[in-house]
């Protein structure tokens, strides 16, 4: 199989996978399996493609043009690939999650709620390997849709209601700004294809490109820049395989991973410098770094404490995106890979809490490691790579991030990433001091309380992959480190 | 020898055909008359517009007699383009109308249903196809006073009402039509649209002229409800016969804006239009009213028709902004959401109709939890849906891609963000029904439906298809389009 071709059954293998599972309907080891194989499948047929791109080929294929001029086609370039690698990866082990999750939680729905989960994952890798911004941008609104009935699962009022916030904000930004923008781009530039060192420069003015840089970075709703965040939090009430796989690492990485794209490739970091916005932007960025770090201290909830963590990390890439430094992009696009595994954990071990014990509050949760300790072992390890602190994944971006931010002399990105590992530590150490070294509350059964009763099977063995790989990153980090080197040695 | 006769034949063979669907009464023939035509006609437009694209511009003289003294019948691009919808939206309704009609329409009436259908495309195709200002008027009439009947013929008595409206507002435009006619008949002595178009640069510096400007333009504007003139068409396309909703809604307004464009383009004359009689900034500031305060209003319906009609005049406001620009790009753009939207709107009322088959009610508080027992046809609302908000892979995203590029090219950002916040509304309407479907527990003591019948399901399913190719593949009928804006906009050129 050609290299293009595999490529284009990256794509359309999630996307024809529905059809199948819902066949499947009335048999539903059969409607997992499918999931499972197909994950497995995809996993691999993208690891096939890192060869191509490991020796400099990018295999390229287009398909058809809806606009003159403009075409719906697919490229591979080390940062898509790494971001494919990683969705794919990570889907296949929350297909394992999901399938122990919903289960034990008597879900209703399951095979919508596969197939959508595959339509979603589809229109990543369509992401992940678009050839071009336009092509970017359909599978990103398609993303936008197909986690919507994901998102109001439930079906009860609290459901419609996130499901309104959800539409609400990622349509709304990205009808209003990004499709402006890439319009805007257009008809200046002609062309909306990703080229080395930008297209934008020379054509217009830094005045224009400033505006045109706002619309996008606020356009790309999924990044959750201040204001535009409040989707996040909304999108919570979905199960937990959707919070964890999408709302931590697909749907908001497809939004950061837009935006490093834009950057690198429509503006160029050379010419991004020479626009006055790119420094007020950074600014808003640091500023929803602290703030987000700020709310996530105040939610008891712990899905919800994960949801605004996450809009804080998610600055730190949009942060790396506009720092004009290749050391800050090399550090972005890692943080992608190393925020996702430890995320994933997190919420993982949240949902593992929530189907062994009913529990959703941090304050509930005293002593809970004492019942769950493997369970919440993996909650540490996720939580000492959110801080930053080796031998934990996350510490080898934030490493970079802060080398590139004094590179530029970037003082406030220093402070904000300083300040917000402090909050880090805040919000997260105090969920483990309590599992761990709190008593109980008082049970009516004292002899219940140090049995040891864990979450299922299917969910320990995906929490423990995500978990140890978490570690495995900090020593492993060659892969994304060289692929995201060779993204700014490409650009430059 | 065929092909020379085909404009002609494009609006003969309807007429012929309409007394003959009255003979045939109340029988079942009578539809599968009005079946042949509509399929005839469909068949006529595509050897047209193959025609139009390979020799160019038709022109026929309607008894051999040639134009200035007699009637010419002359089709460019623009035209050929418009007639191609409003046949393939006939030949589609027509498929679709059997059961619809038989539910819907008593059996003694349906034989002057399929009558007035006929006429009705009679008159919509003859506009079209027709190079003469006074021809043009009488075509209008012939197909606003056939659709006058289809609305009564709604189930309800307040069809009555609504036809009855609509008649009234639309013979004032009518009258306002042939007034402006009438008088640059008086200036110039002809009535040939290629004659008028020489005739009037030198006699458009007096004051007859400009009045006869101002009447043909507000007469069109009610004929295509042009806010604040849409007054007549909610209540026309809620309680008209779900058939007639979805014919009507995807080519009576169609037909209006072609009528504009051209007299303002070909008969007037670019400059005159724009430069000396600033038509566009008129336009301009009404068709974004439109587009904004009637997806506003159309947020608010709680029957879904209305809704839709409300939301056509948002469309219509689309359109008339590409107008307005007066440049290639804008009446492509324009164009190219005419054709679009004629295809999403018509499958969305054909769901109506189905909803209606079953339900009897088009209610949004009756159609909740309707998803699970009507899967096929709401499938067909939400991608509908979608292709009015404008979502990628949709034809509305190729008319909201062509209209704001356009808008960027002529400088106005600000109108850019207006088209798309109005898009929004669409998402927040189309939500409602979409969250009432497939997100809330049907009320306990409704009835249980079935789907529609598959000679419904099809056509609506053939219009999404349709939609969903210009979708990924425009370059066919943005090409056609941009061509009949060449033609248009060529013509004024002095």
């Amino acid at each position: 199989m050609s290299a293009a071709t595999t490529l284009l059954t990256c794509v359309a293998v999630p996307m024809v996978m529905p059809a199948l599972i819902a066949a499947l309907h009335r048999r539903p080891n059969a409607r997992e399996a499918v999931s499972l194989l197909g994950s497995g499948c995809l996993f691999l047929m993208v690891f096939s493609l890192l060869d191509d791109v490991r020796q400099g080929s990018l295999p390229a294929i287009d398909l058809v043009s809806p606009v003159p001029g403009i075409k719906i086609g697919f490229a591979v370039e080390p940062l898509g690939l790494m971001f494919a690698l990683l969705a794919s990866f990570l889907w296949f082990v929350t297909t394992v999650y999901s399938i122990g999750y919903m289960r034990h939680h008597h879900e209703k729905r399951q095979t919508s709620f596969y197939c959508y989960f595959a339509i979603a994952l589809g229109s990543v890798m369509g992401i992940a390997f678009a050839g071009n911004l336009f092509t970017l941008f359909i599978f990103y609104e398609l993303l936008t849709l197909s986690t919507y009935p994901l998102v109001t699962h439930a079906g009860n009022t609290a459901a419609r209601r996130a499901g309104r916030m959800y539409l609400g904000h990622l349509i709304g930004t990205s009808v209003i700004l990004l499709l402006l923008a890439l319009i805007w781009t257009w008809s200046l530039t002609g062309t909306l294809d990703f080229r080395a060192g930008g297209i934008l420069e020379g054509t217009v003015t830094p005045g224009i490109a400033s505006v045109l840089l706002v619309l996008f970075v606020f356009g790309i709703g999924k990044t959750a820049v201040m204001p535009f965040h409040l989707w996040l939090p909304a999108a919570m009430v979905a199960p937990t395989p959707v919070s964890a796989l999408l709302h931590a690492v697909a749907v908001v990485k497809a939004g950061v991973f837009t935006l490093l794209k834009v950057s690198i490739y429509i503006f160029g970091i050379d010419f991004l410098g020479q626009i006055p916005a790119t420094q007020w932007l950074m600014y808003v960025a640091a500023a929803t770094i602290v703030l987000a770090a700020l709310f996530a201290l105040r939610q008891d909830n712990l899905k919800l404490r994960l949801a605004w963590s996450t809009i804080s990390q998610l600055s730190y890439i949009v942060l790396c995106a506009l720092m004009v430094s290749p050391l800050g992009i090399i550090g972005g696009s890692v943080h992608i890979v190393m925020h996702a595994f430890a995320k994933i954990t997190l919420f993982f071990c949240a949902g593992a809490i929530l189907v062994t014990t009913q529990k959703t509050r941090v304050s509930e949760m005293t002593g809970i490691g004492r019942r769950m300790p493997w369970t919440m072992a993996a909650f540490t390890i996720g939580a000492l790579s959110m801080i930053g602190l080796p031998p934990a994944a996350g510490f080898i971006s934030k490493w970079y991030m802060l080398l590139g931010a004094i590179e530029v002399s970037q003082w406030v990105a220093v402070i904000a990433i300083s300040v917000s590992t402090l909050l880090n530590a805040a919000y997260f150490l105090p969920v483990v001091y309590i599992a761990f070294f709190h008593a109980p509350p008082d049970a009516p059964d004292r002899v219940d309380i140090n049995e040891v009763k864990e979450a299922p099977m299917m969910i320990l063995l995906a929490l423990g992959i995500t978990a140890v790989g978490t570690v495995a990153l900090f020593f492993l980090s060659d892969l994304p480190m060289a692929l995201a080197s060779q993204l700014v040695g490409g650009s430059r | 020898m065929l092909t020379e006769n085909l404009v002609a034949l494009q609006v003969v063979v309807p007429l012929i055909f309409a007394p003959v669907c009255l003979l045939l009464g109340k029988s079942r023939h009578a539809w599968a008359c009005a079946l042949t035509v509509s399929w005839l006609a469909l068949g006529i437009a595509t050897l047209l517009v193959t025609r139009v694209a390979t020799i160019g511009t038709q022109s026929y003289a309607i008894g051999a007699w040639a134009a200035p003294i007699g009637i010419e019948y002359r089709v460019d691009m623009a035209g050929a383009l418009i007639i191609f919808i409003i046949a393939a939206i006939g030949a589609m309704v027509m498929s679709y109308a059997r059961r619809s009609i038989e539910h819907e329409i008593a059996a003694e009436n349906s034989g002057y249903f399929y009558a007035c259908y006929l006429l009705c495309l009679t008159g919509l195709l003859g506009i079209a196809a027709t190079g003469d200002a006074f021809n043009m008027f009488v075509f209008l009439e012939i197909s606003s006073l056939s659709s006058y009947v289809l609305i009564s013929l709604g189930t309800t008595r307040r069809a009555l009402t609504a036809a009855f409206q609509y008649l009234v507002m639309g013979t004032i435009g009518a009258t306002f039509i042939l007034i402006g006619v009438g008088m640059l008949y008086m200036m110039t002595g002809t009535l040939n649209m290629m004659d008028l178009a020489q005739r009037l640069p030198g006699v458009d510096d007096t004051r007859t002229i400009r009045v006869a400007f101002a009447f043909v333009t507000i007469g069109v504007s009610i004929k295509l409800a042009l806010f604040p003139l849409h007054l007549w068409l909610p209540n026309a396309y809620t309680f008209a016969p779900s058939v007639v909703s979805a014919f009507v809604a995807a080519t009576a307004t169609k037909v209006g804006i072609y009528v504009l464009l051209r007299f303002f383009f070909t008969v007037f004359g670019i400059h005159f239009s724009f430069v000396a009689m600033h038509v566009g900034e008129i336009l301009m500031v009404l068709a974004v009213v439109a587009m904004l305060v009637a997806s506003l209003v159309a947020i608010f319906q709680d029957n879904i028709k209305r809704m839709l009609a409300y939301s056509s005049v948002a469309q219509i406001g689309y359109m008339i902004l590409g107008i307005s620009l007066a440049t290639s790009a804008g009446v492509t753009a324009g164009m190219i959401h005419l054709f679009n939207h004629a295809l999403i709107k018509c499958a969305l009322f054909l769901c109506m109709g189905n909803i209606f088959l079953r339900l009897g009610s088009v209610e949004l508080h009756d159609l909740r939890g309707l998803a699970q027992q009507m899967p096929w046809t709401m499938a067909v609302f939400v991608i509908g849906g979608l292709s009015l908000i404008g979502v990628p892979l949709t034809s509305g995203f190729i008319s909201k891609w062509y209209l704001v590029s356009a808008v960027l090219d002529a400088g106005l950002w600000p109108l850019a963000v207006l088209i798309l916040l109005a898009s929004l509304f669409a998402l927040i309407y189309i939500g409602r029904v979409v969250e009432a479907a497939y997100f809330s527990k049907p009320d306990p003591t409704a009835k249980k439906v079935r789907e529609a019948p598959a000679s419904m399901l099809i056509p609506a399913w053939l219009l999404i298809g349709a939609n969903l190719y210009i979708g990924v593949d425009a370059s066919l009928l943005a090409g056609i389009a941009r061509q009949g804006a060449d033609i248009l906009i060529g013509a004024g050129v002095p």
